[in-house]
């Protein structure tokens, strides 16, 4: 079997990103939507190829999935094992990932196609989509390290210049710097993570690093000693590589960033703030998951107590916050922690990795019922022409489609049964039910929690007060209702893909049942939730105001975010620019600076002083020259013998 | 000797037939159709370059006084693209009314000094060296005042007479010493013979070094080449200062590991100290220069003391960076004379304070001088970085305290010469100016010369088979 073919996947994108990016104004606006949307719908298509051919064709070996090298390109190298290569690796879940990034970026961009009519960048928006699209699917199929932290700083560029897209408005500057330096400061760990593991290992390839025996153990010696702070160097190598996939996935404390970044248009969030982008951190800890499980289960109770704290921290302050896309920024940031939580609590042996799987499930379930959450609120935005959810209410009767959708959305992530998120969350609750108590309690309140603001924003918006419209909302044009319908048809029936089948740590299928001793009590606790803010925000009522009173020292503290972006600008501010780089500055000109121009004068003297040499007059060269050839014979006969 | 063992000769026959058609074609034809001699030069000499890259053998000649070897065949095809970007650039010269009679003159002297370093370059026997050493000098000397109406010109031909009639002097007397010494003047006899190192020896050894080190423009024997550059031609000045140096820094670094290789305890400290100079001295001089042929001169001065770094470790990864940085400096240095003598050819401007304000007249011929310099300095990723970075590496590999210190001089001089390379670039690109150059349109061959330069500095840095092949053929020569 070839699979060389893969590689169009990858480039298409990349070819246009360079056509519409080069051609830029001299392109018609029409033509650079089409070609972007032509582009990534055949990388679609080829994706959707490929997961057929892989998981029912030629993928299973020996009734396990195998990891398949379809190209390698050898770039860099440095010794014989230790070589940065390029290349597509395909297994499950990179082959899950090709399926969930394409179809998302191929909704988002006809979506674009309305969304962003009439703006002035046009063909550069569609650029970066497309430069975005290259470099998430190039992460995504990185066949090591290297290349996957090449693609992985790609994305953020990308991330970059989108959320910036807005280059007028300071807020759009401001977060976009904000989204990148935070995420490249945790990518400074995730580099030094990488040395450390490559340095130990001597190779990048993630096949050899997480090859494993077959009593259960890893083939690669790892540096599992104790050896510093009571952790070993392969622990601390991953904590530090989780420490980049929690900046990316937006992780507390590295958080800071994610609801800042919803200044990018919104089908950026969407694409790249809600189904792609953040959810690298967890595929970067589920393709180095066999080192985590077996090598370094420190670094993985680590991941697990992160993916914790951040879900049920991130769903506080959802209930409390009033921009529509900042909920569902909380949201998503919540939802991931539930992702990584599951990879936290899951091992590598059979029988007891369902976390990994149900891990993958709710990452799948949750791109596609997240996207359409925000394109849904991008529906929203561009009728209401606000973000704030105090100026919508009533809005069902104006806008069927997008309340429809938006439901189905809704009840998705609020895990109302027989629609997708029910049935991946159920597989997250299980597996941490079976394996730690404290995170499984945890993980249920945020259920709760996820129900109670997901239906405030829900009711508030489409029912709640009749608000008073400037312009008569109306419902968005067909380019943007489609990939609604779209999406919203994988919200409902994601849930029945048997991914037990497809997506495990190790490859190979195990049976899983549904655990109903499970499921009913979370979904009463989910109902619970809706019926709360059913009774708050269903009609205009005047409970939400006294609640926020009576509580108003808590409220507030959740409402700034615990003050955690205050206590950022302190250290930076405050410390960082205060104290430390002050002194560095001084150092820099008056030490640094005064001995370069001590060189400088001393050079400029000698050159000025030595300039008699060059007289033009042959004769005087001639007498040099024979100096020369006689100081040597000189010193190499009579000193040197 | 049969026929074919003439083909080992190939590069030196192909380029003797050329010179020999361009005297036909001059002898043939007309006054009023001399014009077409330097376009068909050009061209032949082109096909001799295509010739020279196809597969040949390999063997010797004449009793082992002409060897023909891989990385020989490597450094003749290096100087084919050098000579041609030359001739490239030379062209617009013709039109002048002043050269129009002495055209096919420049083809024959060039091509007649073309075949000396290829004869020096091939050398097996120091005759043989020798010959092809004054083959290629003395007719430089004609070249150097091909522009007999100026003075300069003139100066700078006999000037470079004097000084390479004093320096074959030296030469030749430390190779009589060195036939004094042991009765064989061939490469051959003289790395096998066994022989006591005598005082005869070492005052051989440096008597040849200091007339290499003349055709190198080494410190303190450099002298003669700031005014003979300035004084020629611009494209004499290039091909001064890139193909002669080339060739004579490849024979040298192949006499000196092979007949001397057992001095090495000699020439190494004799090339540490004369490194060290002539990378300063180089280096301070151009510092103060504001005509830019003269920059480019003392800023290749200091070129050829970088050049030493790679030769001193003595082994067959030296070499290949010495073989490597020819390269490099052929695309670098020529892409810089190129730009400059497109200038000086349109506008009769040559000093630096002349560029200020270019970039708004004429970007792509400031953005190729830009790259040039870079290239020169050692800014990645253009060429010039990975030439000085493995000179650098086979000085360090060596591993001794000296020549860590000696690499650490050579870095501190890369930044001298960072400050002088960018000085033209600042005054392209930020000096303000009321009265830039004015645009002007460059014709097509130097254009093609500039293309095939910037490409070269471009490719050379990337294509990482480029320097394993030269290492590969580096391998092999008698004394590694």
């Amino acid at each position: 079997m070839d699979w060389t073919y893969t590689l169009a996947i990858i480039l298409l994108p990349l070819a246009t990103f360079l056509t519409i990016g080069l051609l830029d104004k001299s392109m018609p606006n029409k033509l650079a939507g089409v070609l972007g949307t032509a582009s990534i719908g055949t990388a679609f298509l080829l994706s959707c190829y490929t997961a057929y051919q892989y998981f029912f064709v030629h993928g299973m070996v020996d009734g396990a999935y195998q990891k398949i090298v379809a190209f390698n390109m050898e770039w860099l190298r440095f010794t014989d094992t230790l070589h940065i290569d390029l290349g597509v690796i395909l297994d499950p879940i990179s082959v899950m990932m090709l399926m969930v990034v394409t179809t998302v970026s191929l909704m988002v961009h006809i979506y674009s196609n309305g969304y962003m009519h009439g703006e002035r960048g046009f063909n550069k928006f569609f650029s970066f989509l497309s430069l975005f699209s290259f470099s998430m699917l190039g992460l995504v199929v990185a066949t090591n390290l290297f290349q996957m932290y090449i693609f992985w700083e790609l994305v953020g560029v990308s991330s970059f210049l989108l959320i910036g897209y807005y280059y007028e408005k300071p807020s759009a500057v401001a977060a976009s710097k904000k989204a990148f330096i935070t995420t490249r400061f945790a990518d400074l760990g995730f580099l030094i993570g990488i040395l450390l593991l490559s340095w130990y290992t001597g190779t990048f390839d993630f096949t050899e690093l997480t090859q494993t025996t077959a009593i259960g153990g890893l083939a690669m010696a790892m540096p599992m000693g104790t050896s510093f702070l009571g952790l070993s160097i392969v622990s601390w190598a991953l904590i530090l590589i989780f420490m980049g996939g929690a900046g990316k996935s937006a992780m507390f404390p590295l958080h800071i960033w994610l609801p800042d970044a919803m200044e990018g248009p919104t089908p950026v969030s969407a694409l790249i703030h809600a189904a792609t982008m953040v959810v690298a951190g967890v595929y970067l800890v589920a393709r180095l998951f066999p080192i985590y499980a077996i090598a370094a289960p420190d670094a993985l109770t680590v991941v697990m107590w992160v993916g914790a704290i951040s879900s049920l921290f991130a769903a506080i302050i959802a209930c409390t916050q009033y921009d529509i896309k900042r909920v569902l920024a909380f949201s998503t940031m919540s939802q991931i922690g539930y992702m990584m939580l599951a990879l936290g609590v899951s091992q590598y042996s059979e029988g007891s990795n369902l976390g990994f799987t149900a891990s993958m499930f709710h990452l799948t379930t949750h791109a596609m019922f997240k996207a359409l959450l925000f394109l849904g609120a991008g529906s929203i935005i561009h009728a209401v022409h606000s973000n704030s959810m105090l100026d919508m209410g009533g809005l069902r009767k104006y806008m069927p489609i997008t309340f429809v959708t938006f439901g189905i959305a809704w009840l998705a992530i609020c895990g109302f049964p027989g629609l997708s998120g029910f049935f991946s969350k159920d597989e997250i609750l299980v597996a941490a039910m079976q394996h730690n108590t404290p995170v499984f309690i945890i993980a249920v309140i945020v259920a709760g929690l996820t129900a109670f603001y997901m239906s405030r924003l829900f009711f508030s918006v489409f029912f709640g007060k009749n608000t008073h419209y400037h312009h008569t909302p109306h419902e968005s044009p067909k380019t943007m209702t489609i990939p609604l319908m779209i999406l919203a048809f994988f919200a409902v029936f994601a849930g029945y893909i048997p991914f037990n089948e497809f997506v495990t740590s190790t490859g190979e299928p195990f049976h899983s049942h549904f655990h109903w001793n499970v499921a009913i009590p979370v979904t009463l606790i989910a109902f619970i939730g809706m019926g709360i803010a059913f009774v708050l925000y269903y009609k205009e009522s005047e409970i939400p105001t006294k609640v926020t009173k009576a509580l108003s020292w808590v409220y507030t503290t959740i409402f700034h975010k615990f003050y955690i972006d205050e206590i950022y600008l302190f250290v930076t501010k405050k410390i960082l620019f205060g104290i430390v780089a002050r002194f560095i500055a001084w150092f820099d000109r008056h030490v640094i600076d005064a001995t370069m121009n001590g060189f400088a004068i001393v050079t400029n003297y000698v050159s000025v002083s030595i300039k008699g040499l060059q007289s033009g007059q042959i004769q005087k060269y001639g007498l040099i020259f024979l100096s020369g050839a006689i100081f040597f014979a000189l010193v190499f006969i009579y000193l040197f013998v | 000797m049969n026929l074919q063992s003439f083909l080992l000769m190939r590069h030196e026959l192909v380029l003797i037939a050329i010179t020999l058609i361009v005297l036909i074609a001059e002898l043939a034809t007309s006054d009023s159709r001399k014009s077409i001699i330097a376009p068909l030069a050009l061209c032949l000499f082109a096909v001799h370059t295509i010739i020279g890259f196809l597969p040949m053998e390999y063997g010797s000649l004449f009793g082992g006084m002409f060897n023909s070897t891989p990385i020989n065949g490597m450094v003749k095809n290096i100087l084919n693209i050098g000579v041609l970007i030359v001739l490239l650039q030379a062209q617009k010269m013709f039109d002048s009314e002043i050269n129009r009679g002495k055209v096919s003159e420049y083809f024959i002297v060039l091509f007649s000094t073309l075949i000396g370093m290829f004869y020096m370059v091939s050398a097996g026997d120091f005759l043989m060296f020798y010959i092809g050493l004054e083959i290629a000098t003395i007719p430089l000397a004609a070249l150097a005042a091909f522009n007999r109406g100026e003075n300069k010109s003139a100066e700078a031909g006999i000037k470079l007479l004097l000084s390479s009639a004093l320096s074959s002097g030296v030469l030749l007397y430390g190779l009589s010493m060195l036939y004094a010494a042991n009765g064989s003047l061939f490469f051959d006899a003289l790395i096998h013979g066994n022989y006591e190192i005598t005082h005869l020896h070492t005052l051989a050894l440096i008597f040849f070094f200091a007339g290499m080190a003349f055709k190198l423009s080494l410190v303190p024997f450099h002298l003669w080449a700031a005014d003979v550059y300035e004084g020629a031609p611009v494209n004499v000045t290039s091909y001064l200062s890139v193909i002669s140096k080339g060739a004579a820094a490849f024979i040298f670094t192949v006499v000196l590991y092979t007949v001397f290789h057992n001095y090495a305890d000699k020439w190494q400290p004799m090339m540490y100290i004369i490194a060290i100079l002539t990378m300063i001295v180089g280096n301070l001089f151009a510092l103060r220069q504001n005509n830019l042929k003269r920059f480019l001169a003392f800023s290749s001065i200091a070129q050829a003391g970088f050049l030493l770094l790679g030769i001193i470790s003595g082994t067959a990864m030296g070499m290949a960076t010495v073989v490597y940085y020819i390269l490099v400096y052929v695309f670098s240095n020529l892409a810089a004379f190129g730009v400059i003598s497109i200038i000086e050819m349109h506008t009769g401007k040559t000093t630096i304070s002349d560029l200020n304000g270019m970039y708004r007249t004429n970007p792509k011929l400031s953005l190729a001088l830009m790259l040039a310099l870079f290239s020169l300095a050692g800014i990645p990723p253009v060429a010039g970085f990975f030439g000085k970075f493995f000179l650098f590496t086979a000085a360090a590999s060596v591993g001794t305290t000296a020549n860590y210190i000696l690499v650490l001089i050579a870095l501190l001089n890369t930044i001298i010469s960072l400050y002088y390379y960018l000085m033209p670039v600042k005054a392209m690109f930020i000096n303000k100016n009321d009265s830039p150059i004015a645009y002007f349109k460059s014709d097509v061959y130097a254009k093609i010369g500039l293309a095939i330069s910037l490409t070269g500095m471009v490719v050379v840095g990337f294509a990482s088979p480029i320097f394993e092949n030269i290492l590969a053929a580096c391998f092999g020569i008698v004394g590694l």
